[in-house]
């Protein structure tokens, strides 16, 4: 007996699990099978927009408008820092153990999670827009309003949708544990195995990733489609992807 | 009347703090007594943190090696490190089970995986912002090619692989509290076994917190103790 058969047969009950409706593992009750997912996946989808949007809502409007003015640095590093900090699952917790359980605490905790890297990817799109070509607008007679619109804003677009992308993966992939809050989503059968079973928690497991990846090669196409076409000629266009640097000092600019 | 002042006060102590913790309260007093089980889950945490970063660290460096020799292995290598980045802890725990059952290994894997892109793409931006001349003038000065990366390259771009290393280091922190889904240990373990309970949540919270905060002190530590010219220059 060797070992592949056996894994890909734990894989393979784990899909079967999401196509085909079984009883559970404490008997009694119906689980698996398309019909259930699907409700599932619909409260997945259905928080993590909702935290996702109003996430953006918050953050982006802000952070322009400190992009734009120059002031923030303090604000782009400590929540990104803070935000990185606070550990999903302990934030869940609290707002479980302070506040309470339902749709309300999950989605505050999901928007939680989704601002910081709004707010530094906003900040620092803007900020990294060429100093000269804010002033080229400025000499045509442009508004501050005309130059964040017109100017600023396409130019950070690629950096805001990266920190997008890692929002909305974010969101997803904690969304998972939201069954710890009594919201029913594909976390249900990975942290109910006393119902579900190995081969739920396999199945449901498969899903969630499916559908993360899914999410974030959707955003990636989305950051290329919304780069514009000057910095793609550019080639080495600043920030394809996510970025993962702290705010370093300038070199080189003292001498 | 002594007698009964003592018997009284043997009632009320704990029937005082009984009550809060009873409710599930935020009980300053329960945490001064109970702050000592905390330890073990605290040490735990800190193995699962430290120990999946040194092994990411390990093998990014040796991916951007690679990608710094043959340039267009970076795609490739960001696509698929980019792929263990974006699966959730979670979902990934339960993939790797049938491989690797539950417990630290499942765990480890994981999070190793986690560190890869964030490492990986900081040292290859570190290593490819070093200025042109800088490296002509090494070459000019006789160095091979190892000797450019290990003297000159290397040391230039220990600014941006330490800020990554710091990120890498408190997103693991905040991911190993999910390590206990995977059987491992942990913070994650006390806050979930008791979430209800207000004292306990922000206790194991706050480690953990603190811990992320500590540990990227000791980078920062790290990083002026490495790079001695930077003071200078400041």
């Amino acid at each position: 007996m060797s070992m592949t058969p056996a894994i890909l047969g734990d894989f393979g009950e784990g899909i079967e699990f999401l196509f085909s409706e079984r009883e559970s593992v404490s008997g009694g009750v119906q689980i698996g099978g398309p019909a259930e997912m699907a409700d599932f996946c619909a409260t997945h989808m259905l928080v993590s927009v909702a935290a996702v949007l109003i996430a953006c809502a918050l953050a982006i409007p802000l952070s322009l408008w400190l992009g734009h003015i120059g002031r923030g640095d303090f604000l782009a590093t400590a929540t990104s820092n803070v935000g990185r900090a606070v550990p999903s699952l302990a934030l869940l917790a609290f707002f479980i153990s302070f506040v309470g359980l339902g749709y309300v605490n999950v989605i505050s905790v999901l928007v939680l999670l989704a601002i910081p890297p709004l707010i530094t990817s906003t900040y620092v799109g803007m900020r990294q827009v060429d100093r000269d070509t804010v002033d080229a607008a400025r000499g045509q007679g442009m508004t501050g309003f005309e130059i964040v619109r017109k100017v600023e804003l396409p130019l950070a677009l690629p950096t805001i949708f990266g920190g997008l992308r890692i929002a909305a993966v974010t969101v997803v992939a904690t969304a998972t544990i939201a069954p710890l809050a009594n919201v029913q989503t594909l976390g249900e059968p990975i942290l109910t195995p006393q119902t579900y079973g190995i081969v739920g928690q396999i199945g449901a497991s498969i899903l969630v990733a499916s559908i993360t990846l899914l999410i974030d090669f959707l955003f990636a196409r989305l950051q290329r489609a919304v780069t514009p076409k000057g910095l793609k000629l550019a080639g080495d266009a600043p920030a394809k992807g996510p970025r993962f640097s702290l705010p370093t000092r300038r070199r080189l600019r003292s001498t | 009347m002594n007698a009964a002042v003592l018997a009284q006060l043997k009632i009320e102590t704990p029937g005082g703090s009984g009550s809060c913790v009873a409710d599930n309260g935020f009980c300053p007093e329960w945490i001064a007594d109970n702050l000592d089980r905390y330890w073990t889950p605290l040490l735990e945490h800190v193995f699962l943190t430290i120990v999946p970063v040194a092994i990411g660290f390990v093998i990014a460096l040796g991916l951007a090696v690679l990608a710094h020799r043959r340039r267009w292995l970076t795609g490739p290598i960001v696509t698929i490190t980019g792929i263990f980045f974006a699966i959730p802890s979670v979902a990934a725990f339960f993939l790797l089970q049938p491989l690797t059952g539950l417990g630290y290994t499942t765990a480890m894997v994981a999070l190793v995986s986690y560190t890869l892109l964030i490492i990986f793409r900081n040292i290859t931006n570190g290593l490819r912002n070093v200025p042109a001349e800088t490296r002509d003038a090494a070459l000019g000065q006789g160095l091979t090619d190892r000797q450019l990366l290990t003297r000159v390259e290397f040391p230039m771009a220990v600014p941006e692989i330490m800020a990554g290393l710091r990120i890498a280091t408190s997103t693991t922190v905040g991911l190993a509290a999910l390590a206990v889904f995977a059987g491992a240990g942990g913070l994650g373990s006390e806050i979930l076994t008791d979430r209800y309970f207000k004292s306990n949540v922000v206790v194991a919270g706050g480690l953990a917190v603190l811990l992320a905060a500590v540990l990227d002190l000791a980078l920062l530590g790290l990083q002026r103790v490495l790079t001695p010219w930077q003071r200078a220059r400041a």
